[in-house]
């Protein structure tokens, strides 16, 4: 294959991987670094009436897409009261109903809702312009707000500018004569709905909640909005600022009421809220369930099966790190991929733990087949007898460790057995044929790839990554793939021709 | 705080190693094996009963083959099969790094007496069978073959330079040009191998005239034998042009581009071919002095390639000239 082709396969596989994982995390939400958190606010709404005896229907209006939060979850609480949600003409109510009921009535409805992330709400539908009621002025008030409206006309190009101009006039420290009088009659939202609808802009009130940590007895707030070009834009009529702020719950956007109660009276709606911090990971796990992208997660498997992928995952990166050691690095090790299956081994005991019992294992397993080799046995039977060996040797550490209340003794039996008994002919046959210092030489070069290949195969964020977007050991694939083009030194190499400078003949 | 003057930075510099022509092992795996030597071809090497066949075929001198074990029933019968035989040596077919070789000198009564003086039962020597059948030596324990063949009669000009072992002459022939030389000593310290890691001294021989250039042992110069005390320096092997045209023939018979051949100088029969390596180490550069891959590059940019394996000699000897 040509250096070109190889390049770009290269690139290709990196880019696919990194794009593929880059897109689920934006359309799941899944976070790529572990344990992060995500604000989530649980807003409480309480309402509490008093019943007079008669079949009770309350009807309350509820968020819905409120822009800037993602509902995560809703619930009420409400005993002995039917609930459902109802949609009348695009505005969203919770109905909540029952045949008697007498006396003061408390129905709580609960959401819990998380900030969401920009740019993902795509553009709406355009909204059919509403029509604009008739406005009607007591005989005083018609010249203020002709006055009014004229100046704020003068200063202001769009009807956004004009909104803004309006709310400032009314503003001010020291407002006009005119602001006077009408603010007067009028509380300032309904004024200023009232002065634009006159201009000839459709406006519509909405209610807010503004959210802060631990509050309670809350009110909603008024909010403006005005409709210019199919979108309706929002205004705080009191600063004047333009656009949804961050901390601000939209509940209802036009609709009838917020309330409507038959068979009570006396209704009164508060709101409580609290912050709450919870896993990124797991809201995205029980939030995006039916996405497109989730179908590449592993977690829609069942449980037991996330387990072995959990540690299948984790290969790749243990091959890398071999692949490392033995090209870059030239370490020599026992057997090319055994310290990755050791290393995996150690994943289930723990690494001192593991350590030890692995060289407890190999080392009486080498001195029974020193005595093995004098039986003159043929290759299988003589590994086959290591195997049972092997297994009697784990039995009785893990017996051992139990007996002495070690319970962390059992998890020996987590090694690949067939792996260290082959691991034992080979290091028994290199004692015989090389010498003691290569089987240090060869063992110490298997543990400490099985170390690295621990160590990088436990760091969380290769875990983490690892399972939650498993296209990402593409990535892993390619740089092993680079690695395989490396001609270059090795850094053993820079140490056994160290002394080369001394022999070159000049 | 003297002592400190003698710390040094245990490594050299890669730049410093580029400099000096040091062929790597990757750069030997990817640019060199990889690129010359077709997959195919590999058996014919790595497998010594196809090499010795091979090389009968083209008239090469190699060790007389003697008897083939290929089954553990030829194993039970082993005492008539070696009846004939006082000394001899037995390999796997497929052995790596000169694994489960056995040199048998000569009989003492039922004894079997290696080099080293050890002496060995037939009991042992069947085991030793059983084993190489079971693949104990072969790369990734496949089955295999034994095959027991003439003891080399070394040539009595390297008496006095190697203990036990006989002295092999390894050539290192690139697309049909010898490169690189470099005799392997067997010592005490190598327990009578020649393999320059466990301890095997390793002379670089210059390819113009096959002069002693260098000796190391363990990495470092020596200029004596350290068993024998000779000195290393005044080796200069007879037959050389001889030894480097069978190494290039050798090269040709198998078809793989980056070889090396292990040659012996027998008393009776001259230079003989011992065994080939598809995957000839990287030591020998140290012995040399020089590093191999000017040399290699040089050839990889001739136009014109020579014709006869002697005219490939020729060239190598007054282009690779270390004296001159």
């Amino acid at each position: 294959m040509s250096r070109p082709l190889f390049y770009s396969l290269i690139a290709f596989l990196i880019v696919t991987a990194i794009g593929t994982a880059w897109l689920r995390h934006i359309y799941t939400q899944i976070p790529f670094l572990p344990g992060e958190q995500t604000t989530a606010w649980i807003v409480e709404a309480r309402i509490d009436f008093s019943a007079q005896g008669e079949p009770v229907l309350l009807s309350l209006n509820i968020p819905e897409d409120p822009p800037g939060f993602q509902i995560v979850s809703e619930q009420t609480a409400s005993p002995g009261y039917g609930f459902s949600i109802v949609e009348y003409d695009g505005d969203r109510r919770g109905e909540w109903s029952i045949r008697t009921a007498s006396g003061r009535q408390t129905l709580y409805y609960k959401i819990k809702i998380i900030p969401e992330r920009s740019g993902l709400s795509g553009p709406h539908e355009p909204q059919a312009k509403p029509r604009i009621e008739p406005v009607f002025w007591e005989e005083s008030a018609v010249v203020a707000a002709e006055q009014l409206l004229g100046r704020a006309r003068a200063l202001s190009s769009t009807p956004q500018s004009m909104t803004r101009e309006l709310i400032k006039l009314l503003s001010q420290p020291e407002p006009g004569q005119n602001a006077a009088l009408l603010l007067t009659h009028h509380p300032r939202e309904v004024l200023l709905e009232k002065l634009l609808n006159q201009a000839g802009v459709p406006t519509r009130l909405a209610m807010g909640l503004w959210l802060e940590d631990a509050r309670r007895n809350q009110t909603l707030t008024p909010m403006l909005e005005i409709y210019v070009e199919g979108r309706w834009i929002m205004f705080d009529p009191r600063t004047g600022r333009q656009g949804v702020p961050e901390n601000l719950l939209l509940w209802q956007r036009g609709g009838p009421s917020l309330i409507d109660l038959m068979g009570g009276a006396r209704s009164q709606v508060s709101f409580s809220m609290i912050r709450q911090t919870i896993p990124t990971l797991e809201l995205a796990h029980t939030q995006y369930r039916e996405s497109g992208f989730d179908i590449l997660g592993i977690h829609r498997l069942p449980i037991e099966e996330q387990g072995v992928f959990k540690l299948l995952l984790l290969l790749p990166m243990g091959a890398l790190v071999t692949v490392f050691m033995r090209i870059i690095i030239g370490l020599r090790t026992s057997g090319t991929f055994m310290p990755v299956l050791i290393a995996l081994a150690f994943l289930q005991t723990s690494l001192l733990q593991g350590l030890i019992n692995f060289v407890v294992i190999v080392a009486i397993g080498l001195l029974l087949r020193s005595y093995l080799s004098h039986l003159n046995l043929l290759l299988v039977a003589r590994i086959a007898t290591i195997i049972v060996i092997v297994i009697f040797i784990v039995a009785l550490i893990s017996l051992l460790g139990y007996q002495l209340g070690l319970n962390t003794g059992m998890t020996v039996a987590f090694f690949p057995i067939i792996i260290i008994a082959w691991t034992i002919e080979r290091m028994s046959i290199l004692w015989e044929e090389e010498g003691p210092w290569e089987v240090l030489v060869q063992g110490g070069g298997s543990l400490l790839v099985a170390v690295a290949a621990y160590l990088s195969m436990t760091h969380p964020l290769v875990g983490h990554l690892s399972f939650n977007f498993p296209e990402l050991n593409l990535v892993l694939v390619a740089l092993i793939m680079l690695m395989g083009q490396y001609t270059g030194y090795r850094l053993s190499e820079l140490y056994r021709f160290r002394d080369i400078e001394q022999h070159v003949r000049r | 705080m003297n002592w400190l003057r003698h710390l040094r930075w245990p490594l050299i510099s890669p730049k410093r190693l580029a400099e000096i022509g040091i062929l790597g092992m990757n750069g030997r795996n990817i640019d060199f094996i990889s690129r010359y030597n077709p997959r195919h071809c590999y058996p014919l090497v790595d497998d010594k009963l196809k090499t010795k066949l091979l090389a009968q075929q083209h008239g090469l001198s190699t060790p007389q083959l003697r008897l083939i074990i290929q089954s553990q029933h030829q194993v039970n019968h082993l005492a008539q099969a070696l009846a004939d035989l006082s000394a001899f040596v037995i390999k796997p077919a497929r052995g790596s790094g000169g694994k489960g070789i056995t040199v048998i000198t000569q009989r003492d009564g039922e004894q079997f007496l290696k080099a080293s003086g050890q002496a060995l039962s037939l009991g042992d020597l069947q085991r030793h069978l059983s084993n190489i059948l079971a693949g104990i030596y072969s790369l990734a324990g496949a089955p295999d073959i034994a095959i027991i063949e003439d003891l080399i009669q070394p040539d009595p000009y390297f008496r006095d330079y190697s203990y036990e072992g006989v002295p092999d002459i390894r050539v290192i022939v690139f697309k049909g040009y010898p490169v690189m030389s470099m005799l392997r000593l067997s010592t005490h310290a190598s327990d009578g191998k020649a393999n320059l890691h466990q301890g095997a001294v390793g002379v670089g021989l210059d390819i113009a005239s096959g002069r002693a250039i260098y000796a190391v042992q363990f990495g470092r110069r020596v200029e004596q034998h350290p068993d024998t005390q000779r000195p290393l320096v005044e080796i200069c092997p007879p037959h050389w042009s001889t030894i480097l045209t069978l190494a290039v023939r050798c090269q040709q018979m198998t078809g793989l581009g980056y070889l090396g051949a292990d040659i012996v100088l027998d008393a009776q029969h001259g230079p003989t071919m011992l065994e080939l390596n598809a995957r000839p180490g990287l030591a020998i550069q140290v012995a040399n002095g020089c590093g191999l891959l000017p040399r290699l590059r040089h050839i990889e940019g001739l136009s014109q390639a020579h014709n006869t394996p002697h005219d490939c000699v020729n060239y190598a000897m007054q282009q690779f000239a270390t004296f001159k």
